[in-house]
C-alpha cells in the first residue's frame, strides 16, 4: 500500500515537472513572437520614413531617433538636460509618489475592507475624491507646492492611490468565508484572521491594483511634467515640440513607452514570486 | 458526578434564523474518545448544528460545555473539517498543517514532531512543499483532515467531508479517519447523509428529524472494527437506521 502511494506521488511530481517544461517552451515561443513583432513594427516605420511617405519633419525614422539617443546621452540641448537626467528625474518623481501610494493606499484598502468602522469613516471622503481625474489636481498643487518634486509626486500619488485602495478593498472583501471560519475554529483573534487569512486572500486583487497604479502614475507624471517642470521626460517632449524637433518628441515618447514596459515587466516578476501559489 | 464522564454536553440547543426554526431543543452528551455520527436529511440543519458547536454562529438558546466549561474556540482545542474545500491556497501542504498549531502557539519542536507524524500517517511526505492546487481533490481533502487531527483536538467536527467523492476514495479515506482517530484518541462528531458511512464509522449514530431538527433516535453500533459492510449484522444496522428515516 505504502509503495503504491510513493509511486503515485512521484508520478504526480513527474507530471508537474513535465508541465513546467512545457510552460517554459511555450513562454520561449511567445518571447520570440513578441520580439519579431517589435522588429517588424520598426521595419515598417523605417520603410515609411525612407520612402518619404510622410514628410521627415512629421516622422523621424527609427535610426535617426537611435542616433539622437546616443547624442542625447551627453548633449543637454535643446531642452537643457541630458537624457539620463530626464529619465532619472521622471523615475524619482514617479517612484516617490507611487511608493507612497502603495504604502498608504494598500493598507488603507485592507483596513476599510475588513473593519466596518474604518470603512464608514473613510468611504464618504473617498467616494468624493475618487472620480476626480488626477490631472485636475495639477493647478491646485502648483499653487500649494510650486513645480518641484513634492508637487509632482503628490499628483502621481493621487493617481496611483485610488486603484491601490479600491482593489485591496475589493480583494479582502472577497475572502472566502470558509477560510475565515477555519481561523475562528482555531481560536484566532479577528486581527490574526485579518493578517493571516484576509491579507493573503486579497493579494491577487492588490497586485491588480498596484499594476493599474503603475500605469496611472506613469501617465499622470508625463502630464504633470508638461505643465510644471524644468526637467523630466514630459518636459523634454514639450521642449522638443517648442523647438519643432519631432525626433526629440518621439525619443521622449519611446523612452516613456520602453521604461513603462520595463517597470511593468519587473513588477510582473515580483508578482509571480509573491503569488507563486496560484494556479497558472 | 455523572457529568464529568462526558467530554461534551449539549443542552437544549435551539436556533432560529429570523423566523426560520432550524434546530429544536437538542440535548445529548459525547464521551471522551467517542466517534459520533449524525445523520439527517439535506437542509435539516446539520451544518448549522456544527457551527453552533464551534461558536461560528451563536445559538438562540441552549449551551454547549466541553469538560464542563462553556465551549470557546479560544480556550478549547476545536477542529473542523468543512463541507467545502478549505485549504489555504497560498500555503504549502506543510504550512497548512502548521496553520492551527501556530495560532495555538504550540512550541516549535512539538509542532515539528506532530507535522512529521501526520505526514507519515497520511503518506503525504512527498507532497509537503506542494501547493493545494497542485493536488488532486482527495489529496487536498486529506490535508484538511490532517490539519484537523494535528491539533489533537478536544472535539473534532467533520461536516460531510467525503460528500463529493466516489465510493473507492470514500472507503480509503474512511479508513484513514479511523486510523487517525484510534492513533490520536480524538473525540469526533461526523456528519453525513450516507447511512452506510455512518454505520461503518460510528460508535453511536444520532438520527435527526426534518427541519426544525431534533434528535429522533440514538443508535449504538456495537460492532467490532474493522467493520465489514457485507456482514449480516452490519446490514441489519443499516436497514434499521434506514427504516427510522423512511419518512424523509
Ligand atoms: N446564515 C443563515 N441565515 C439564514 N438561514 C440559514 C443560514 N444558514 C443556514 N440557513 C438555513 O438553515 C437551514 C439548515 O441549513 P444547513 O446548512 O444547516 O443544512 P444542512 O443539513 O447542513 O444541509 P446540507 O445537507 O445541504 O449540508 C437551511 O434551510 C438554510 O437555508
Ligand atoms: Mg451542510
Amino acid at each position: 500500500m505504502n509503495v503504491q502511494k510513493q509511486n503515485h506521488s512521484s508520478e504526480q511530481q513527474e507530471q508537474i515537472l513535465k508541465d513546467q517544461k512545457k510552460q517554459r517552451k511555450a513562454s520561449y515561443q511567445n518571447l520570440m513572437l513578441s520580439v519579431s513583432s517589435i522588429l517588424l513594427f520598426f521595419f515598417i516605420w523605417e520603410m515609411v520614413a525612407l520612402l518619404k511617405l510622410v514628410p521627415e519633419h512629421y516622422l523621424a525614422p527609427p535610426e535617426a531617433i537611435f542616433r539622437l539617443l546616443i547624442i542625447k546621452i551627453h548633449d543637454p540641448n535643446p531642452d537643457g538636460a541630458v537624457l539620463t537626467v530626464n529619465i532619472l528625474s521622471s523615475l524619482q518623481i514617479s517612484f516617490t509618489g507611487f511608493i507612497a501610494a502603495i504604502l498608504i493606499g494598500v493598507p488603507l484598502g485592507w483596513l476599510m475592507g475588513w473593519y466596518r468602522v474604518v470603512d464608514s469613516v473613510v468611504n464618504p471622503i473617498f467616494d468624493i475624491v475618487r472620480p476626480i481625474p488626477p490631472v485636475a489636481w495639477i493647478p491646485l498643487t502648483i499653487v500649494w507646492m510650486g513645480v518641484g518634486l513634492k508637487a509632482k509626486a503628490t499628483i502621481v500619488f493621487l493617481s496611483a492611490f485610488i486603484p491601490c485602495v479600491i482593489n485591496s478593498y475589493t480583494g479582502i472583501r472577497q475572502t472566502n468565508p470558509v477560510l475565515i471560519h477555519v481561523g475562528k475554529t482555531c481560536g484566532a483573534s479577528d486581527f490574526t484572521i485579518f493578517w493571516k487569512i484576509g491579507i493573503p486572500s486579497a493579494m491577487t486583487m492588490t497586485f491588480t491594483g498596484i499594476k493599474l497604479a503603475i500605469g496611472n502614475a506613469w501617465s499622470t507624471l508625463v502630464a504633470a511634467e508638461m505643465l510644471a517642470a524644468s526637467s523630466g521626460l514630459g518636459y523634454m517632449i514639450l521642449q522638443g515640440r517648442n523647438f519643432g524637433r519631432t525626433d526629440i518628441v518621439m525619443l521622449g515618447v519611446l523612452a516613456i513607452g520602453i521604461i513603462g514596459t520595463i517597470i511593468i515587466t519587473l513588477f510582473s516578476h515580483l508578482e509571480n514570486v509573491v503569488l507563486r501559489w496560484k494556479r497558472k | 458526578m455523572e457529568q464529568t464522564e462526558y467530554k461534551v454536553r449539549v443542552e437544549h440547543l435551539t436556533k432560529y434564523f429570523g423566523d426560520l426554526h432550524v434546530l429544536d431543543d437538542i440535548s445529548f452528551n459525547i464521551r471522551k474518545g467517542e466517534f459520533l455520527c449524525v445523520v439527517g436529511p439535506t437542509g435539516c440543519g446539520k451544518t448549522t448544528f456544527l457551527n453552533l458547536l464551534t461558536r461560528i454562529i451563536a445559538p438562540t438558546s441552549g449551551e454547549l460545555y466541553i469538560d464542563g466549561i462553556p465551549a470557546d474556540p479560544k480556550k478549547h482545542n476545536l477542529a473542523f473539517v468543512f463541507q467545502e474545500p478549505s485549504a489555504m491556497p497560498w500555503l504549502t501542504v506543510e504550512k497548512n498543517l502548521r496553520f492551527g498549531l501556530e495560532i495555538k502557539k504550540i512550541p516549535k519542536d512539538e509542532a515539528d514532531r506532530r507535522v512529521e507524524e501526520i505526514l507519515k500517517l497520511l503518506g503525504l511526505g512527498d507532497f509537503r512543499n506542494f501547493y493545494p492546487h497542485q493536488l488532486s481533490v482527495s489529496t487536498a481533502q486529506r490535508i484538511i483532515i490532517g490539519r484537523a487531527f494535528i491539533m489533537h483536538p478536544d472535539l473534532l467536527l467533520m461536516d460531510e467531508p467525503y460528500g463529493q467523492m466516489d465510493i473507492k476514495l470514500r472507503f480509503y479515506l474512511e479508513d484513514e479517519v479511523i486510523k487517525l482517530w484510534k492513533e490520536l484518541k480524538s473525540t469526533v462528531v461526523f456528519i453525513t447523509h450516507n447511512i452506510e458511512e455512518a454505520v461503518y464509522l460510528a460508535d453511536r449514530v444520532l438520527i435527526l428529524t426534518n427541519k426544525p431538527a431534533s434528535i429522533k433516535e440514538e443508535v449504538i453500533i456495537d460492532l467490532p472494527r474493522p467493520r465489514d459492510v457485507v456482514d449480516s449484522k452490519f446490514i441489519a444496522y443499516r436497514k434499521y437506521i434506514t427504516d427510522q428515516i423512511k419518512w424523509w
